[in-house]
């Protein structure tokens, strides 16, 4: 479990990304709880950070492919992006990022 | 009830369609199946996308992964069958391990076929059939002055031209008969598609008999030589002559074979307990090479093997479609009988044909013009009786996908027939052509039967009446929510969302609600970036590798020595990758980081042009009166009137104005969303104009005096298209819907008029440079990501 950021360096209802390791995320922010993907877009490599978000789901800035943020499944679409547990304690949010939760689980 | 195991050999569109009709008719069998390639089943059909728009393998998956979960089908992928024991039921793979099976299902496919000649082997001579062959293509083609041969003039090779030609390179078809396409089209159709190809820069060579590959001394490829002595320079040549069934495993199993794997009307091979379809297969002499027969095969295959129906199949009608955009050709049966009638206009290139083989239809092919290929498609099938040919190609001109019976199969890819599509409207209920599509899997393919799918799912009453809602989730449409954000006094996005639910589902549409929010309010809401699109929290439009472009606002297009330096030097601080003088009469400076976008905003000293925005874009104008010889108004000055004057307003979709200085209109202001023309006597106001994805002529709203009176004209059009159309409709779409004479009737009554500048006045003294944000951003972390925060581990006390 790692520390990324406190929340509030992420504005509501948007994502940033960091890295951690090798890895680049995109966390989000949204209504219903925070969430992390992998940053790139499964499809052309977008910023899903940079993406609208809604209570569970963020649409890629570039084609608008759309993704659960729970499970990563494109929704109408067969993309999948990987997961990650994103928790908060106190003021500061947490990456659970040597497991990714992939889609389905 | 049976736990069958059952194993499928192949993962392709054949493996993935038996899994699918298996496990309709058996939910209790193990089913498996083994992909020799590293990948789930993907969408052979659109491999082309790879090469065209570098899109990745992923995209094109047939299902994703939690399909196969949910179904309960294995997959065991990079894996390869090498023997099968029909005696003991056991499969042996290439790592050693065996499975036992109860059902074995050969879907091996086939391999593209490859010529044995000299330099066969080179590098830069490529096959067309797998993803690593499309992205090995790409890349080749994307080279600068690279020279491309496909050898192959069939539906394949001529898709794989029009992908290189994507790219960018030139490219020749070398082909060995005498017309293209020979297996699915006549001499005529054949002879009017070489000048469609040449249009798009494609050049085809007939009756050429490669008999070598040559090369450089560094190995590449550089050129072929041809049988009658010619030869041709080429640094990538791609192969596609054709395909050879897959039969190494199946002739090591002892099945019996001919061209393909033997199968009867039940899809049974000669050995007990093994199936075969697909690519691989033969029935009734035939082995087929498109999609459609392989969903034809596995409905059978699904049945028998299961035991739950006693399905026979009868054999497929080949129906070929050329995926070439900008060519419409389809091919179904045969191309040629005892009675062929032909409709053609050689000059529009459009060529019809009817084949009657006894009386019955036995094929067509149509080119140019490909209106009723499903009609006909249902009644080759059929073998139907027909009496007038020529009427009845006519008649199927003018035929709609909604007179068709229900068995007319509509989606070839996904095997799915109008009925089906019918019945997701009217027994569940999908509501729109997507909801039918995403439930029945048509159109999903290809693509090519999108418009017809659309056009059913209405006339079946699935979307046919249906509003255009703002939010397609909640279903609300502008004017409901203009109505209640009035009512309630709604502030923002969030207060939307609270009292009706809008924008929280899937949240496409946010960036509606916040302008709505914005106009209704006179820009006096509270502003939530959250609602905005990148390219609206940011003040820069979003480009393909997520770096941002920046162009600074040059009212009129006119700019100064100053401005020039500053621009000059802040493209050479910030390593901007292009400086671009844009269509819109400004200057471009493209691929800055995020990061840096408030430094260069500060360098600039410039407001935004608000390029990226919903908003009022530029004003072009011509040089006028003040220079130009023939000019009788002072273009200049009015178009840099209206730029301050609108500038910083956020509409509907964007807004392109254009003031020229007398009729020969140098600004084209005639094409703009509101164009102003300098005529003898006064100024012409036009509205409604297009050069874009459509182009339209403006419509002249009204003609006045000065050029005071053109500047309030205008304004008033824009506060009422402001206040009047849905978002991201265009003006060019707003002015034809709400109709000319309304839009006049608006503008000329004194008190309307008087009133919408009211609102224009108050909603522009909200407005302000966005780019100020610079000095006073909206959250810290307007401009940055996450990468200065010091990464931590766990908390003590552990996760709540
Ligand atoms: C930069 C520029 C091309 C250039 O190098 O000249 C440009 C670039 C883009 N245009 Fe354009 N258009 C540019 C002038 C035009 C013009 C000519 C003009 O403005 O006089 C047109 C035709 C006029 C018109 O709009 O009717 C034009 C018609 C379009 C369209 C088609 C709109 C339509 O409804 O028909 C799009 C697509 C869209 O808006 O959905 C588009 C979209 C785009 C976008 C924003 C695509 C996007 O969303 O990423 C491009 C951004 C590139 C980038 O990464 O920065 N651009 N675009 C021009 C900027 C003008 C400016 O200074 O603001
Ligand atoms: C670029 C392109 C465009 C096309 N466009 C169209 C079109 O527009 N319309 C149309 O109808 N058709 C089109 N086709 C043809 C269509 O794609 C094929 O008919 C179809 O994909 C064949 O499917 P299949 O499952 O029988 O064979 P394949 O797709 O070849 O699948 C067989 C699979 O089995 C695997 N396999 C073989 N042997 C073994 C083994 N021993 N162990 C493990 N795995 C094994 C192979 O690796 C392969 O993945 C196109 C084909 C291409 C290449
Ligand atoms: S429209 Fe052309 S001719 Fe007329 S003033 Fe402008 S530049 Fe001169
Ligand atoms: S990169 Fe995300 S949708 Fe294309």
């Amino acid at each position: 479990m790692i520390r990324v950021c406190a929340v509030e360096d992420v504005p509501p209802g948007e994502g940033r990304n960091v890295s951690v390791g090798d890895l680049r995320l995109a966390v989000f922010r949204t209504d219903s709880g925070w969430y992390a993907t992998e940053a790139g877009c499964p499809h052309m490599q977008g910023p899903l950070a940079d993406g609208i978000v809604a209570d569970a789901s963020v649409i890629c800035p570039l084609h608008e492919r759309r993704f659960s943020l729970q499970t990563g499944a494109e929704i109408n679409g067969s993309l999948c992006v990987k997961t990650y547990r994103a928790v908060v304690h106190r003021d500061d949010v947490y990456i659970l990022a040597d497991v990714p939760v992939l889609a389905g689980a | 009830m049976s736990s069958k195991r059952v194993l499928i050999i192949g993962g392709g569109i054949a493996g993935q369609a038996a899994a699918e009709s298996i496990r309709e008719h058996d939910q209790d069998a193990s089913i498996t199946m083994i992909c020799g390639e590293p990948r789930l089943p993907y969408d052979r059909v659109r491999l082309s996308e790879i090469l065209v728009d570098g899109s990745s393998a992923d995209t094109l998956a047939l299902r994703p992964a939690e399909w196969y979960e949910d179904q309960r089908v294995e997959t065991i992928t990079g894996a390869w069958v090498i023997a099968v024991d029909s005696d003991a039921r056991t499969i042996t793979l290439a790592d050693g391990r065996e499975l036992s099976y109860d059902a074995l299902v050969l879907a091996t496919g086939s391999v593209p076929l490859m010529p044995p000649i000299p330099g066969i082997d080179l590098p830069g001579v490529h096959a067309f059939r797998g993803p690593e062959d499309c992205e090995q293509i790409r890349v080749a083609a994307s080279r600068p002055g690279v020279r491309a041969v496909v050898i192959g003039g069939g539906l394949l090779g001529l898709e794989a031209a029009r992908g290189i030609v994507a790219q960018g390179a030139p490219v020749t078809v070398v082909h060995l008969v005498d017309r293209l396409m020979e297996r699915q089209l006549d001499a005529a159709a054949a002879g009017l598609l070489v000048p469609k190809f040449a249009e798009m820069g494609v050049s085809v060579e007939l009756e050429r008999a490669t008999d070598q590959i040559f090369s450089r001394p560094s190995g590449a490829v550089a050129g072929l030589n041809f049988a009658d002595g010619e030869s041709l320079d080429a640094d990538l040549v791609v192969v596609s002559i054709g395909i050879r069934p897959e039969l190494t495993l199946a002739r090591e199993a002892g099945v019996e074979l001919d061209r393909g794997i033997v199968v009867d009307d039940t899809m049974a091979t000669s050995l007990p307990g093994i199936w075969a379809l697909g690519e691989c297969a033969q029935h009734d002499g035939i082995v087929h090479g498109l999609v459609a027969p392989i969903h034809d095969q596995a409905r059978v295959l699904g049945e028998t093997l299961t035991g739950a129906g006693a399905a026979r199949y009868r054999g497929s009608t080949p129906s070929a479609k050329l995926k070439v955009a900008g060519i419409d050709l389809v091919s179904i049966g045969h191309a040629e009988g005892d009675s062929e009638v032909i409709s053609s206009d050689t000059a529009a290139g459009v060529y019809r044909k009817l084949v009657v083989r006894d009386g019955r239809a036995a094929g067509a092919v149509l080119l140019g013009d490909i209106r009723g290929h499903e009609a006909l498609l249902a009644e080759i099938t059929a073998a139907a009786e027909v009496e007038d040919p020529l009427g009845r190609l006519a008649e199927a001109a003018v035929a709609t996908p909604a007179d068709l019976p229900d068995d007319a199969q509509i989606c070839n890819c996904n095997g799915v027939c109008k009925g089906q599509l019918v019945s997701a409207v009217v027994e569940d209920g999908c509501n729109t052509p997507l909801e039918v599509m995403s439930r029945t899997r048509a159109g999903t393919g290809c693509g090519s039967c999108k418009p017809a799918v659309i056009e059913i799912v209405q006339s079946a009453g699935g979307g046919a009446n249906e509003p255009a809602y703002l939010c397609a989730c909640a279903k609300q449409t502008r004017e409901q929510l203009a109505a209640r954000i009035r009512e309630d006094g709604l502030q923002s996005v969030s207060d939307v969302s609270g009292a009706c639910g809008t924008g929280r589902e899937c949240g496409a549409c946010k960036p509606a609600l916040a302008y709505l929010v914005s106009e209704v309010n006179d820009n006096r809401h509270r502003e939530e970036r959250h609602a905005r699109f990148i390219n609206d929290r940011v003040h820069a439009n979003i480009q393909n590798d997520g770096t941002f472009s920046v162009v600074p606002r040059m009212y009129g297009g006119v700019t100064s020595p100053d401005e020039l330096r500053r621009i000059a030097d802040a493209a050479e601080k910030y390593n901007v990758r292009m400086v671009k003088v844009t269509g819109g009469q400004r200057i471009d400076l493209l691929g800055v980081d995020k990061e840096d976008l408030p430094a260069i905003w500060r360098d600039l000293g410039m407001p935004s042009g608000h390029a990226y925005a919903k908003a009022v874009r530029t004003v072009k104008t011509c040089v006028g009166r003040d220079f130009c010889r023939f000019g009788i108004g002072d273009s200049v000055k009015l178009g840099i009137d209206l730029e301050h004057a609108w500038e910083g307003l956020y509409t509907p979709a964007k807004v392109k104005g254009g003031v020229s200085g007398c009729p020969r209109n140098c600004a084209e202001a005639t094409v703009k969303d509101i164009g102003v023309v300098a005529v003898e006597g006064g100024w012409q106001v036009r509205v409604g104009g297009a050069a874009g994805a459509n182009v339209r002529e403006a419509d002249i709203l009204t003609t006045v005096e000065t050029r005071a009176e053109a500047l309030r004209i205008s304004t008033v059009f824009l506060q009422y298209y402001r206040e009047n159309a849905d978002y991201k409709e265009r003006a060019y779409d707003f002015v034809p819907r709400i109709g000319l004479e309304e839009i006049r009737a608006v503008v000329e009554d004194e008190t309307r008029a008087g009133e919408l500048l009211e609102r224009f006045r108050i909603a522009k003294a909200a407005a302000f440079d966005p780019w100020l944000e610079r000095d006073e951003p909206y959250h810290e972390r307007q401009f940055s990501d996450l990468d200065d925060v010091e990464l931590v581990g766990p908390p003590a006390g552990g996760e709540r």
